[in-house]
């Protein structure tokens, strides 16, 4: 039936739209190809991409990311206080966007899923032109979009990601981490363990089911066992897993005395409140107090977990509390802006956009060859964590790191942890060849 | 053996969490025919009755004082609470206590939001395929998170049991064995969910309006023909159905913080409860999600899983799967439900 309605004219008018249909990727890829690189802004204005959690587990890191994405690009363009821009020394920046462009931006859901933060991506990049992605408040999003962005030509400058596969295994040319990661934490946090509960523990650990808690429980275990603390056992536990009882019970008779929780975000919340339920802390075991670790802070985490972080320790890439220009000067535009300290997760993701846009200045192209060019061994201050290097060899960016407490006697929700070191970076930096993986070249094709 | 009765405590405050849930989901189903994928999406209403009201008692006089300036210069404010200005100790008394004193708060809203919500939009997909029905109860439970995450944000919100019952007790101390502590308030938890699934089975066993409500499941027609208006006895279930999901919500939001996706993190092993418990069963809905929960929580023990990896996240569905293989209606589901 269907075959006879099928006449010459409509036989055409099919094959012509199949035919423009398959011919689309090589016109818009050829269309790439005559612009040199990916997305080469030719009008008077240049798109980032955002691409954070705004759902999820992740979603309130990832809209403080946002703000902090939105209070960087008004001060790129010259509005607002300026903020850090005022305290970044050496900036090419002039305060009048990049290379005379104004900067839009343009922003996705990574849902906190792989899957959903590649789809964004690709449409930030592909719909929207966008020249840079930047963001994401998990592990497994970042290397995801860390490929993508590889396979697209595009700059990627992550958000909070904290794995070491980041910027190890997984790592690649076009893509950059101001945050700190594992190893950073584990060689950070250990000293401080080792003089506060000693150098005779039994350590149990609690860890995520993915890329970050793999490599966290691996640095955090690998610095603990160093300092002379034995690992009785290690249990992965599925991420968003609500209640973490059935975990926390095999914990109380395994002869421990410490618990580390490698988790993050909702998922510490919970065990850690339901590990102080359980009664751990108020326990003795081999003569010594029960103690929990938490080795990755944030605020908000703080705040979801309320009284049960006090005395806890933990790192963080950063703090409100710092005193240091960038970070006072941060902490004042955001603070006039939202009405709230900015987050770590905030002040990572504000201080990556000011880098690629400075970057970008300092090259005088959107290229990412020069662009990748002017952030390999880029050394810079004045962005809230003093001198920091970006090293060429694996786009990590190395810088003190910060070993906190949760504060006993908070003064209010925002002044939950204390900083109770800064481990200088010397003492955090590392041999990149340690976890493997080649940067490649830079990618600069859609 | 310490172990043992740990993780069968663990189980049983699992179970009762996952059988409040599918509780519900099965009378709504039993009674409306209604697939009510918005059924998480009560639970987390309930959660969050406990942070609202816990967040009314802890309400406070906000006065600003310029001699005082915040990290970025504004004048600080000055917060003074009002329960404890105005009733003195017992004031405080109420904020420890907010989270049981809760349900009375959370019981007329989940009722009035339970009946809105039957009579506003679901009473229209009765006769509609499932497939449908499931749509727009998805769709519904995806807009009350959002409007909840609009106004309390994504991070999850500490509540706290009250002081009293915020510690572990002994229980092995109770079995003559000593040093099994477990906390309190989860033992509260599974008491209370006992209690709540007791009153709805007897109310459905035992009350003249439960028996009309078991006839209208079994034949409606035949009901409605002898002069009683089934559809109304209906919707008052669904009312209970929100009740029941509102009140295990906000129960246990000292054991998981609560936050916008609490329901939906439920939901999906509750839906296993039912369809492993039976559909349209009551009391095979309770039975399984007390089976599901001990099984999960010995799933997760260390020697479980040296021998089976990965064993504790995929037990509830391999334990469904050979279920549905051996007893295609679940363990005590109805001749007739769902065979259509």
């Amino acid at each position: 039936m269907l075959i006879k309605k099928i006449n010459r004219r409509v036989f055409l008018q099919s094959s012509g739209i199949v035919g423009a249909g398959l011919a689309m990727p090589m016109i818009l890829s050829s269309a790439a190809r005559a612009q040199g690189f990916c997305n080469n802004p030719t009008g008077s204005k240049v798109v980032f991409g955002f691409n954070c959690p705004q759902t999820g587990a992740y979603a309130e890191e990832g809209k403080d990311q946002l703000k902090a994405y939105e209070l960087a690009v008004k001060h790129i363009n010259g509005e607002g206080d300026g903020g850090m821009l005022n305290t970044f020394k050496g900036t090419a920046l002039k305060g009048n966007g990049i290379l005379g462009k104004k900067v839009a931006y343009v922003t996705g859901d990574t849902q906190t899923k792989s899957d959903a933060a590649r789809a964004s991506a690709t449409r930030m990049i592909e719909r929207d032109g966008a020249i840079m992605i930047s963001g994401g408040s998990s592990s497994g999003v970042a290397v995801a979009v860390q490929s993508l962005c590889q396979d697209m030509g595009i700059i990627f400058m992550s958000g909070l990601t904290h794995s070491n596969d980041t910027t190890g295994k997984d790592k690649k040319k076009n893509g950059f981490r101001h945050f700190f990661n594992a190893h950073m934490s584990g060689v950070a946090i250990a000293p401080v363990l080792g003089e506060a509960y000693g150098k005779e523990r039994r350590a149990y650990h609690l860890t995520a089911d993915y890329t970050w808690g793999w490599t966290q429980e691996e640095s955090i275990k690998a610095a603990t066992e160093a300092l002379g603390w034995q690992t009785v056992q290690t249990v992965r536990t599925p991420v968003g897993a609500a209640d973490f009882s059935q975990y926390i019970t095999p914990v109380l008779n395994s002869g421990a005395d410490v618990l580390i929780l490698n988790h993050y975000g909702n998922d510490m919340v919970n065990s850690l409140r339901q590990a102080i339920q359980f009664g751990l802390r108020d326990k003795q075991v081999n003569g010594k107090n029960f103690e929990i670790v938490v080795p990755l802070f944030s605020e908000l985490m703080a705040q979801g977990a309320g009284d049960a972080i006090k005395g806890i320790y933990g790192t963080a890439n950063w703090d409100w509390k710092l005193e240091n220009a960038g970070t006072k000067a941060f902490t004042k535009s955001f603070g006039e802006a939202y009405g709230t300290p900015p987050s770590q997760a905030a002040q990572t993701g504000y201080v990556q956009a000011l880098l690629y846009a400075d970057a970008c200045e300092r090259a005088g192209t959107f290229n990412p060859e020069g662009v990748v060019k002017a952030l390999e061994d880029f050394e810079f201050d004045g962005l809230g964590n003093g001198p920091t290097l970006y090293r060429g060899s694996d786009h990590q960016c190395f810088k003190p790191v910060l070993v906190v407490q949760g504060k006993e006697k908070p003064k209010d929700k925002y002044d939950l942890l204390q900083v109770v070191k800064e481990v200088p970076t010397k003492t955090v930096t590392y041999d990149p060849s340690i976890f493997g993986g080649e940067l490649g070249p830079v990618g600069t094709k859609c | 053996m310490d172990q043992l009765i740990l993780q069968l405590l663990n189980g049983l405050d699992k179970g009762a969490a996952y059988a409040l849930i599918a509780l519900g989901l099965t009378l709504v189903f039993g009674t409306l025919g209604i697939v009510n994928f918005a059924h998480g999406a009560l639970f987390m209403i309930g959660a969050f009755c406990a942070v609202v009201f816990s967040r009314l008692l802890q309400l406070e006089t906000v006065t600003i004082d310029p001699a005082r300036l915040t990290p970025w210069g504004s004048p600080m404010e000055v917060r003074t609470p009002l329960v404890q200005a105005w009733l003195g100790d017992f004031g405080a008394v109420l904020v420890q206590w907010s989270v049981p004193l809760s349900i009375l708060f959370a019981i007329p809203v989940m009722l009035i939001v339970g009946v809105a919500m039957e009579r506003g939009l679901i009473r229209y997909f009765y006769k509609r395929a499932h497939a449908d029905q499931i749509l727009v109860t998805f769709g519904l439970a995806i807009v009350l998170q959002e409007i909840v995450k609009a106004n309390f944000g994504a991070n999850p919100i500490p509540v706290t049991a009250p002081a009293a019952l915020a510690g572990s007790v002994d229980v092995g101390g109770w079995l003559g064995l000593s040093g099994v502590f477990y906390p309190w308030w989860r033992l509260v938890y599974l008491g209370f969910a006992l209690a709540v699934m007791g009153l709805v089975i007897a109310f459905l066993r035992f009350t003249t309006y439960g028996m009309v409500v078991r006839a209208g499941m079994e034949d409606r027609q035949t009901v409605g023909f002898l002069g009683i208006d089934i559809e109304k006895r209906f919707t008052v279930v669904f009312g209970i159905a929100a009740v029941v999901a509102g009140i295990a919500g906000a129960m246990y939001t000292p054991i998981v913080s609560p936050n916008y996706h609490i329901g939906m993190d439920f939901l999906v092993l509750s839906f296993v409860v039912v369809v492993v418990g039976g559909m349209g069963s009551v009391s095979g809905a309770v039975f399984a999600g007390f089976l599901l929960g001990i099984l999960q929580s010995f799933a997760s023990m260390n020697e479980v899983k040296n021998i089976l990896p990965g064993i504790d996240q995929v037990i509830i569905y391999l334990v469904a799967v050979v279920v549905l293989l051996v007893m295609p209606r679940g363990l005590m589901g109805r001749k007739g439900v769902m065979e259509n």
